[in-house]
């Protein structure tokens, strides 16, 4: 584990029991996280980003199996000492007592239902930190209403003795937040926390994570598969396909300098005001029934740029830069060359115009963007 | 919260009032005669009707019966235990039948609750299979069979409880009733605890709370027992009128004297007996309403959704 890893997730896999048969969910997964960075996971439903999260902080439904890989995670225990412990091999009560709210919170996709409908919300904010912090009612009741201020919420002493049905959506997200940042957690994940709000709220929300991120130095994990929301958010982002991360780089690289055909799918997937076409493109095909387990490359059926060898078998990790690898068959020295498609490629150029950004890829003149170049003023 | 009370009291009050007058008049149109008609001549019955004053129009009789019922005063039987206030007899069989449906209430309840739970925890494991076989059985097979056995193995096989009932070894005598009476609210109860709880269980909250680190008994008593609660306890209620009204079938073979008997007497004796059967059917009615309110108000205290609600009608 490197020096600044706060999170290693490393051949995780899991699978489900199910009345159908046995699905393999999570085909070896890996995944980095950075102290004080932002990492997203993106992907359609069904990928496998939700379950990933959860065997991170033991949510896992019954019927789910690990089959192998580990969870690293370092903290700093009561006694100022530096652990690293392996999440999966710790009972549920090791992990409640300890990890849970204490280092790593989490914040849902929907606010209508997460909070006890029957509990005032001051006190299912102050429920995790009289559980762990071991301070006294009135320590908790003052951080709760500083808690709440921090979240946005006005008239917070008010608020406290609200139940939830008497919030909004957006606020209730944030009582949400302040009961994930309740105990100081190192480590926030986000499971499409904007999803069920509206885009005005979402913005806000989105804003106030990242402004508390900054404050208090939180490494944030966003599952989401909204692309927009990454931009927004992520330094680092993972795409993740049927149970695999099939493309992984800096926020930059994924979206100027997209390597794996689905990750080019999800990007021309996203609506945009400037483009000519009169349809919004959609991948063909759906993801693949984890149930009977695609021999080759699980996405091979629904790519247009499929080669022979993706029946068969399965890519690895090609390296594209430090940052930046993808697991495609294409980024193999002896794969044809494949330009990116007309219209993303264009589209990737405004955007980067637009932002402004100057990006310079990596020499690999097989899947680098005419376009990318002409930016760079070559 | 009192001003949700009161009105709740109020309608509770005039439903009563209106299930009364109902009755009054469905009494009096049935077919059939009030009195011993095999043992009385046309004369003696053309004067009992007047003498009860049913002859009267059917709207001042109702004024005339409420007078005496808002005093206390239900009259007496016209042809069941003749003579006799029917005050004094329903006070016995309310006795007997309350005591022994109390006692199958809270067993049935208590059990009920405590395997409804158990099966919850140990979701998918062999106590929670044998909560569902067993609430199955419980809620098919009808209470009498349940005494029946019971009376054969522990009357007859084993002579250690009594045969029949005997009100002056209340406890002891109540034992076999009680226990095949509480089964049927056993099983809906446990059934009804252990899917509530496993719904809860897997909503986004106790997710939430989960991820803060609640786990064991703090999270159940905290977050999945309150909210499995609420519907619990409107199942129970209907429940808990059905066992204090006694038991038809179970008073009839244990010999217990309770107003499931005296409801069956009173219709199928030598004369529909207006005066218990309207007694009865108010008795009925008033504790259903009762109860229901209860549950009402019981919500209200539970579900602080419904408080807000009763909140605004202020």
């Amino acid at each position: 584990m490197k020096d600044k890893t706060i999170l290693e997730i490393k051949d995780l896999d899991i699978s489900f029991r199910t009345n159908a048969g046995v699905i393999h969910a999570i085909r070896g997964v890996d995944i980095d996280l950075q102290k004080g960075e932002t990492v997203a996971i993106v992907g359609e439903s069904g990928s496998g980003k939700s379950v990933t999260m959860k065997a991170v902080t033991g949510l896992l439904d019954t019927n789910a199996t690990v089959n192998g890989g580990s969870i690293l995670y370092r903290y700093t225990d009561d006694a100022g000492q530096e652990q690293i412990v392996d999440l999966l091999k710790m009972s549920i009560r090791d992990l409640r007592s300890r990890i849970n709210g204490r280092h790593i919170s989490m914040v849902f996709q929907d606010p209508m239902t997460s909070l006890d409908p029957t509990m005032q919300i001051g006190r299912q904010i102050m429920e995790g930190m009289l559980l762990h912090k071991k301070v006294s009612r009135q320590e908790a009741r003052a951080h709760a209403l500083e808690l709440l201020e921090l979240v946005g919420i006005t008239d917070a002493e008010k608020r406290m003795k609200n139940y939830p049905h008497q919030l909004s959506g957006g606020m209730r997200q944030r009582v949400v937040i302040a009961i994930a940042l309740s105990s100081d957690p190192d480590i926030l994940i986000c499971d499409e926390p904007t999803t069920a709000l509206d885009v005005t709220i979402q913005a806000r929300i989105l804003d106030l994570i990242k402004d508390i991120q900054r404050r208090i130095g939180l490494s944030v994990i966003y599952i989401t598969h909204d692309l927009g929301v990454v931009a927004k958010v992520a330094d680092y982002v993972n795409v993740m396909y049927a149970g695999r991360i099939v493309e992984v780089g800096n926020v930059n690289e994924i979206f100027y300098d997209p390597k794996h055909p689905y990750t080019w799918g999800l990007l021309s997937a996203m609506p945009d005001l400037e483009t000519d076409d009169d349809r919004l493109y959609s991948i063909p095909g759906s993801p693949p029934n984890l149930l009977h387990e695609p021999a080759g490359d699980a996405f091979a059926p629904r790519n247009a740029f499929a080669l022979a060898i993706d029946e068969k078998a399965q890519p690895p990790m090609f390296k594209v830069s430090d940052t930046h690898f993808a697991a495609t068959w294409l980024l193999h020295p002896d794969a044809p060359k494949v330009e990116l498609p007309e219209e993303l490629r264009h589209r990737l150029d405004r955007a980067r115009k637009e932002a402004g950004v100057h990006f310079d890829p990596p020499g690999n003149p097989a899947a680098d963007p005419a376009g990318a170049r002409k930016e760079a003023g070559l | 919260m009192a001003k949700y009370i009161l009105k709740r009291i109020g309608m509770a009050l005039l439903t009563l009032l209106l299930i009364i007058f109902v009755l009054f008049v469905l009494v009096r149109i049935m077919p059939g005669n009030p009195f011993p008609s095999e043992r009385m001549n046309a004369t003696q019955i053309a004067n009992k009707r007047a003498e009860m004053g049913l002859d009267d129009p059917i709207p001042v009789q109702f004024v005339n019966y409420m007078r005496g019922v808002l005093k206390g005063d239900f009259g007496k039987g016209t042809s069941l235990y003749y003579g006799v206030p029917i005050k004094t007899v329903l006070y016995t069989c309310i006795n007997n039948s309350f005591r022994i449906g109390g006692l199958a209430i809270l067993l049935g309840t208590a059990l009920g609750l405590l395997l409804g739970i158990s099966a919850a925890l140990n979701r998918g494991k062999f106590l929670d299979g044998f909560c569902t076989v067993f609430s199955i059985i419980g809620v098919c097979v009808p209470s009498y069979v349940f005494l029946i056995f019971l009376q054969y193995f522990f009357s007859y096989k084993i002579p250690f409880f009594p045969y029949f009932f005997d009100n002056t070894r209340f406890l002891f005598s109540s034992t076999i009733p009680a226990v095949s009476l509480s089964l049927f609210t056993m099983s809906t109860v446990s059934r009804f605890t252990r899917n509530e709880m496993v719904e809860v269980q897997d909503s986004d909250y106790v997710r939430l709370a989960q991820s803060k680190g609640m786990y064991g008994a703090g999270l159940v008593w905290h977050h999945v027992l309150r909210n499995s609660l609420i519907p619990i306890v409107t199942v129970l209620a209907p429940l808990i009128v059905d066992l204090l009204t006694g038991a038809l079938v179970v008073e009839k073979i244990y010999g217990i004297n309770g107003i499931g008997k005296l409801m069956v007497d009173a219709i199928t004796g030598e004369g529909v007996d207006y005066n218990y059967v309207l007694a009865l059917g108010i008795l009925y009615s008033a504790l259903y309403i009762g109860i229901m309110m209860v549950v009402d108000i019981l919500y209200g205290i539970l579900d602080p959704r419904i408080r807000v609600a009763a909140k605004g009608e202020e």
